[in-house]
């Protein structure tokens, strides 16, 4: 029922897309050239039928889609759900999406589903089973996914690696790519307190297939302490622009994704947003060529 | 110290509970409000999924007494899938037995509503056979056929006027419901919901029909409940809502 027409676009490009909002659905049809590629959320995409799927074929033959899961629970100390891995197979196997992520996190526990994206330690254990779920995902899915860095709000006593140390091990291990959220490296560096400039300098760049940028809300600690909250509810402030641009002139350009989930604005917004990463994708294009 | 996930998620659900010892800010403080964005997280998110989910109990009730009385079923009911567009099955129940709610005897009725609409929005396409190939059938073999009815059907029966009171909360120009009860049915012809209010005996051939008796053992059922059931009308309600997938 489901057919994938030949003509279909699938290369996500090196330039900006925004993550779907049914409600963009005019203005996104009504100037397509404006962004190159559409981001979805899988689990929005798993009922049987009607309109979210009808839309997202549609969307489909238009622009190239990356696929990104918000439910696996990838992070988790128990076994990964089947029946959701089976369903994400379903849907990745006809849509055969550009690119699938997930993220360095989890979200279930004893069957229930917590909806965030909860932190785990970072130790050579824990590095290990995630690399067991990577495995069974690439293995169930045939593809290989890239793996996102979270926002983190507190640190485990435990935890004896650095973030990067960890995806490292976690994609040497599977051969999986990374996905670098620039907004999450500077929440999660102002959060734990560490330069998020070091943090991309020692991120592995050479294994990321897409980059996200969102916007963050400002809150304290009980200390006092900036705490900075992954809202994704408003514009990518400028110093995550400046850590985006930072980050292309050592990775080189990387399809990047404005993300915008809550308090949803107008779609002029949105495509002024990705204007912007646009127009800094291009200034590194030029310096490559150069 | 190491922190379960069992301990995060108990912690995460029950405010009353400490922060797990072995979270902590970066200069080794214990983490406080920092686990508080996640408790937030995770109960908002929620929060939000049942008000877009239940619009209609959330206007009876209002926004203020909606969170509160959701803000229990959430972390009584987590969701069982990260499939939030199905998350509140369990919400009719738990509305039934809230005692600050007792009043609004409907209320479970009108999330078992909400939720019927969600159910058939997302269920499988399908394509309905035309009213020739029906009548290319002759009556007698018509009348032992079994049909099998679209996935996105859906038939709720309440002693409140529970399409009325969703149409009254959704609807500018609709009317104010009249006390009384309702069958309703819910449909998909393509990608949009279509509800309609039948009667009783049009809901007894229905469900019939779905539970997979054949048109005559159907019929039976429905004039058994209205001795003078129009089985003609009903066959036209059934091709004009497309609901017949295959006969057989």
């Amino acid at each position: 029922m489901l057919d994938k027409s030949p003509s279909r676009p699938d290369q996500i490009p090196n330039r900006a897309g925004v993550g779907y909002k049914a409600q963009h659905l005019d203005g996104i049809l009504k100037d397509p050239e404006t962004i190159g590629w559409l981001e979805i959320h899988a689990e929005n995409y798993m009922g049987d039928g009607g309109r979210p799927i009808a839309q997202l074929k549609h969307l489909s033959e238009v622009f190239p889609i990356s696929c990104h899961g918000v439910g696996l629970s990838i992070g988790a100390e128990g076994p990964l759900d089947q029946d959701h891995l089976a369903r994400l197979k379903h849907l990745v196997d006809w849509l055969e999406p550009g690119l699938f992520s997930e993220h360095l996190a989890w979200s279930t526990h004893d069957s229930h589903f917590l909806n965030d994206l909860l932190p785990l330690p970072y130790t050579m254990t824990n590095a290990a089973r995630v690399a067991e779920h990577v495995d069974q995902v690439q293995g169930v899915l045939g593809r290989k996914m890239l793996l996102e860095n979270p926002s983190t709000y507190v640190t485990f006593a435990e935890s004896d690696m650095a973030e990067t140390d960890f995806l490292k091990e976690v994609a040497s291990r599977t051969g999986c790519g990374l996905l670098l959220d620039v907004n999450n490296v500077f929440v999660t560096a102002t959060n734990q307190n560490f330069a998020p400039n070091d943090y991309i300098d020692a991120f592995p760049l050479d294994l990321v297939g897409e980059i996200h940028l969102g916007g963050h809300e400002e809150d304290a600690d009980d200390t006092g302490a900036t705490l900075l909250i992954d809202s994704h509810s408003r514009e990518v402030v400028d110093p995550v622009w400046a850590l985006y641009e930072y980050t292309l002139a050592r990775s080189g350009p990387r399809p990047t994704l404005i993300e915008w989930d809550n308090d949803i604005p107008e779609w002029g917004v949105l495509a002024e947003e990705a204007r912007q990463a646009d127009v800094i994708l291009a200034r590194q294009d030029a310096r490559v060529i150069a | 110290m190491s922190v379960g996930q069992a301990e995060f998620a108990s912690a995460l659900l029950d405010p009353k509970q400490a922060t797990p010892a072995g979270l902590i800010d970066p200069e080794g403080h214990p983490a406080g409000k920092r686990f508080d964005v996640y408790r937030n997280n995770v109960v908002f998110s929620l929060l939000d999924a049942m008000e877009t989910a239940f619009p209609v109990v959330h206007k009876l009730v209002g926004a203020e007494f909606f969170r509160a009385m959701a803000g229990f079923f959430v972390r009584k009911h987590p969701p069982k899938t990260p499939l939030l567009m199905f998350y509140g099955e369990d919400f009719p129940e738990f509305l039934a037995g809230f005692k600050p709610a007792q009043k609004l005897g409907y209320l479970p009725d009108v999330a078992r509503l909400e939720l019927a609409r969600r159910t058939s929005y997302h269920a499988a396409d399908c394509t309905a056979i035309s009213p020739d190939t029906l009548g290319k059938i002759s009556p007698a073999t018509l009348m032992q056929t079994h049909f099998s009815l679209a996935p996105a059907m859906h038939l709720l029966s309440s002693q409140y006027p529970i399409a009325s009171i969703w149409e009254f909360n959704m609807i500018d120009s609709a009317a104010k419901p009249i006390p009384g009860d309702q069958t309703v049915l819910i449909t998909r012809p393509k990608l949009d919901l279509d509800m309609q209010v039948i009667s009783p005996a049009t809901g007894t051939f229905l469900q019939s029909l779905q539970s997979g008796h054949c048109l005559s053992g159907a019929h039976d059922a429905a004039t058994h409940t209205e001795p003078d059931f129009d089985l003609t009308a009903a066959i036209s309600l059934l091709l004009a809502h497309e609901l017949i997938v295959k006969t057989g």
